[in-house]
C-alpha cells in the first residue's frame, strides 16, 4: 500500500526511561527529526552509534517546502541506503525558460552530465524525503525515534548534558555526553540556551503553492521577471512527483499574509499564470520570509548546532536542507571517533570549522540570487532588467541572470583535517574536495566508485603498487585499489580491486600509477600523493582525526 | 599593460565618441536613458572580460562621490 507521508501519524509510545528512578544516559540525543536529524541518526547507527532521536510533533513535513535536492545529497542518502528510493520517486527536469515581461527572453537545457550515478538534482516534496528516511532509521535498531517528546529544559555540564522532556505522559530527564540540535529555523534548543543566530532579513514576503494539474503540463522549470499576470514581482513554477507543481509569487513585504493565503486569493493568482483553460486543485499554500542567518559558532561544548538551527538561507539556489545534510554527514564520522575515544574532543571543533565555512558560501550564493530576484535599490532594479533585456540575443548577459544557482557542496579548502599537497596534482580533487563519482567494475560488475568508499577512512591506490601496513593508531583504514579496465583482479589483504570502466577515475582524479589519495568517512579527500609511503599516509590520518 | 586600467588618452577620436555618447541619448526618458546607460555598461565590460582591471575602474568612479 501506498504510505501517504503527507498525512501520516507518528504514534506517540512511552518509553522505558520515563519510568526510570534517575535520568537514564545515552551517548547522542538528537533533537528533530527532518531530514537532516533522521539523516545524521540513520548515520550514527549505521557506523554502530546508539541514538536517541527527539521530535515534539508526530507528523512528518506539512506541504512540499524543501524540494530540491542536489547531487551530493542524493549520494549521501545512497551511502545512509535511501537514495534509490528518492531518485525513483523524484523528477528531473533539464528545461529551463526565462521570462522578462511579456515574453520569454531564453531557454536553457541543463542536460546531464554523464558519468555520475546521480543527476545534479531532483524536485522531491521534503514529505517524501523525510518519509523514506523514516522507513530506513525504522529499519535500524539502534535508533530510538520519540515522537512528541518537546525538550523544555537544558543544564550543560563538563561531563554531558541533562534534559527535561515533556511528553503525553508528562515530563522526564535524560542524560547524554552529545546533543545536536537539528530542530529547524526557530531552534527551541537554540533558544534555551539563550543563543541567537544573526544576518540579513529580507523584508519581502512570498506566497508558495502547491497544485494538482488535471492534464498533462511540460516539465520545465519557469522563471518570471515582471510578468503582466504579476506586475514588478517574480513567480518560479517547477514540477514535482505526482503531478503536483509549486507555485513561488513573490509578494513585496506590504502584502497581508494571512489574506494572501485565502484560496479566493490563491486560485485566481495561479489560474492567471497556467490560463483560463488548465484546471487544477490546490493542495497546500503557505506564505513565508527569509532571512540569510548564521550562529557565530555551531558548536557551544557538548551542543553542537546542525541545519537550519545554525543557518538559514534564502530559498533562491536550494541551498537549506542540501546543506544541512552535509552537515549531518559531516558530524556523524566525528561524534563516532571521539565516542569511541579513537579521536580527541578537538575533531568536533572542526565540525564547527568546516560547516561555518560551508555556511557563509552558501549564504553568499542564496544572497546574490536573492539581490538579483528582489533588487533593493532603483539602480539595482535598472542593471537586473538591463541584464533580462539583452539575455534575449546575447549568450554573456544569459550568464548574468541569477534565479538561484545549482546547489553545489563547499569545498573545504582551508580545513585544518586536510594535509597539503607536496606534489603537483591537476582538477578539482584537492584536499577538502568532496570525492567525485564515476562508473566502476567490481568483480566484473557495473557499478560507482562511491558505493565503495565512506563510513571509513578510505585509501584509494591507483595501479598495482604494493600498499603495506599503516600505523593507524587504530582508527580503521580500508584501501580500494584501482586498476585500468580489463586489468581486475582479486587482491589478497582484505583491498576491494575496482576497475576504471570508463578512465574517468583516473581523469577525475588526476591519477597515474602509484598516486594515492586518503578520503575521509564522509567521502572528502583529506590528501594525496604521487606513491605511497605508510609514515605520510599515517601523518595525515592523524592530522584528519585532530590527533595532531 | 594587462591587469590595470587604461587611464591615458586612447581614443583616437574623442569628439566623435563624445557626440556619439549623447546622441545615444536622444528623444530618450530619463528612464530610458538609465536603461540605455546599464546596457552599455554591461556591454562593455563584458568585453572587457577582467574583473581586476572592471574593478579599478569602479573604484575610480566612484571617487569623489
Amino acid at each position: 500500500m501506498q504510505i501517504d507521508y503527507q498525512t501520516l501519524t507518528l504514534d506517540y509510545v512511552a518509553s522505558p526511561d520515563q519510568r526510570a528512578a534517575s535520568p537514564v544516559h545515552h551517548p547522542v540525543i538528537i533533537v528533530g527529526a527532518g531530514p537532516v536529524g533522521l539523516s545524521l541518526a540513520i548515520d550514527l547507527a549505521q557506523q554502530g552509534v546508539a541514538v536517541v532521536l527527539l521530535d515534539d510533533d508526530n507528523t512528518l513535513s506539512v506541504g512540499s517546502r524543501a524540494i530540491c535536492f542536489a547531487k551530493r545529497t542524493l549520494e549521501i542518502w545512497d551511502r545512509l541506503g535511501c537514495g534509490e528510493r528518492m531518485v525513483e520517486t523524484g523528477v528531473s527536469w533539464n528545461l529551463g525558460k526565462i521570462f522578462f515581461q511579456e515574453e520569454q527572453v531564453y531557454s536553457f537545457n541543463l542536460l546531464p552530465e554523464s558519468g555520475y550515478r546521480r543527476p545534479a538534482f531532483i524536485n522531491l516534496q521534503q514529505y517524501y524525503a523525510e518519509g523514506y528516511l523514516l522507513d530506513r532509521a525504522r529499519a535500524l535498531g539502534n535508533l530510538d525515534i520519540r515522537w512528541k517528546n518537546k525538550v523544555t529544559g537544558l543544564e550543560q555540564r563538563d561531563d554531558g548534558v541533562q534534559l527535561t522532556i515533556e511528553t503525553p505522559d508528562g515530563p522526564y530527564e535524560l542524560l547524554c555526553d552529545y546533543l545536536v540540535a537539528a530542530d529547524g529555523s526557530r531552534s527551541p534548543v537554540r533558544n534555551l540556551m539563550g543563543l541567537e543566530s544573526k544576518g540579513r532579513v529580507f523584508r519581502d514576503r512570498f506566497l508558495i503553492a502547491d497544485v494538482k494539474m488535471k492534464a498533462e503540463f511540460p516539465t520545465e522549470r519557469w522563471f518570471w521577471f515582471d510578468p503582466p499576470f504579476h506586475r514588478h514581482q517574480s513567480v518560479l513554477l517547477h514540477r514535482q512527483p505526482d503531478n503536483v507543481w509549486r507555485i513561488d509569487f513573490q509578494l513585496g513585504w506590504e502584502a497581508d499574509p494571512k489574506a494572501e493565503m485565502q484560496p479566493e486569493r490563491v486560485i485566481p493568482r495561479v489560474q492567471a499564470l497556467l490560463g483560463q483553460d488548465v484546471a487544477f486543485d490546490l493542495e497546500w499554500c503557505s506564505v513565508y520570509t527569509f532571512a540569510c542567518l548564521r550562529m557565530e559558532k555551531f558548536r557551544h561544548g557538548r551542543v553542537i548546532f546542525a541545519g537550519d538551527s545554525a543557518h538559514g538561507v534564502s530559498p533562491f539556489g536550494a541551498r537549506g536542507a542540501n546543506s544541512g545534510v552535509q552537515d549531518a554527514e559531516n558530524l556523524a564520522w566525528k561524534l563516532r571517533l571521539v565516542l569511541a575515544g579513537q579521536a580527541p574532543d578537538a575533531l568536533l571543533d572542526s565540525y564547527a570549522r568546516e560547516r561555518e565555512y560551508a555556511a557563509d558560501e552558501n549564504i553568499l550564493n542564496s544572497t546574490r540570487a536573492t539581490d538579483f530576484i528582489t533588487p533593493k535599490s532603483e539602480v539595482s532594479r535598472t542593471f537586473r532588467d538591463a541584464v533580462l533585456k539583452l539575455s534575449k540575443e546575447h549568450a554573456f548577459a544569459r550568464q548574468l541572470v541569477n534565479s538561484g544557482r545549482l546547489s553545489v557542496p563547499a569545498t573545504l579548502r582551508g580545513s585544518s583535517l586536510n594535509t597539503p599537497d607536496s606534489e603537483p596534482f591537476a582538477g578539482l580533487m584537492v584536499p577538502g574536495a568532496p570525492a567525485a563519482d564515476a562508473p566502476v567494475r567490481r568483480d566484473g560488475a557495473p557499478g560507482w566508485f562511491l558505493a565503495t568508499v565512506g563510513d571509513e577512512f578510505t585509501l584509494v591506490t591507483f595501479g598495482e603498487g604494493a600498499v603495506g601496513a599503516v600505523p593507524c593508531g587504530g582508527i580503521p583504514l580500508r584501501v580500494v585499489r584501482v586498476l585500468r579496465e580489463g586489468d581486475g583482479r582479486t587482491h589478497a589483504g582484505g583491498e576491494t580491486v575496482l576497475e576504471d570502466a570508463a578512465g574517468l577515475l583516473a581523469a577525475r582524479y588526476d591519477a597515474r600509477p602509484g598516486t594515492t589519495y586518503l578520503l575521509r568517512p564522509d567521502q572528502h579527500v583529506c590528501a594525496r600523493w604521487r606513491e605511497f609511503d605508510p609514515a605520510r599516509v599515517a601523518a595525515a590520518l592523524a592530522r584528519a582525526t585532530a590527533r595532531s | 599593460m594587462a591587469n590595470t586600467l587604461n587611464t591615458a588618452a586612447n581614443i583616437a577620436a574623442p569628439d566623435d565618441f563624445y557626440e556619439a555618447l549623447i546622441e545615444m541619448h536622444r528623444d530618450l526618458s530619463d528612464e530610458q536613458s538609465r536603461m540605455v546607460n546599464a546596457k552599455l555598461i554591461l556591454l562593455l565590460a563584458n568585453h572587457i572580460g577582467d574583473l581586476t582591471i572592471l574593478r579599478e575602474a569602479m573604484t575610480r568612479a566612484r571617487q569623489g562621490e
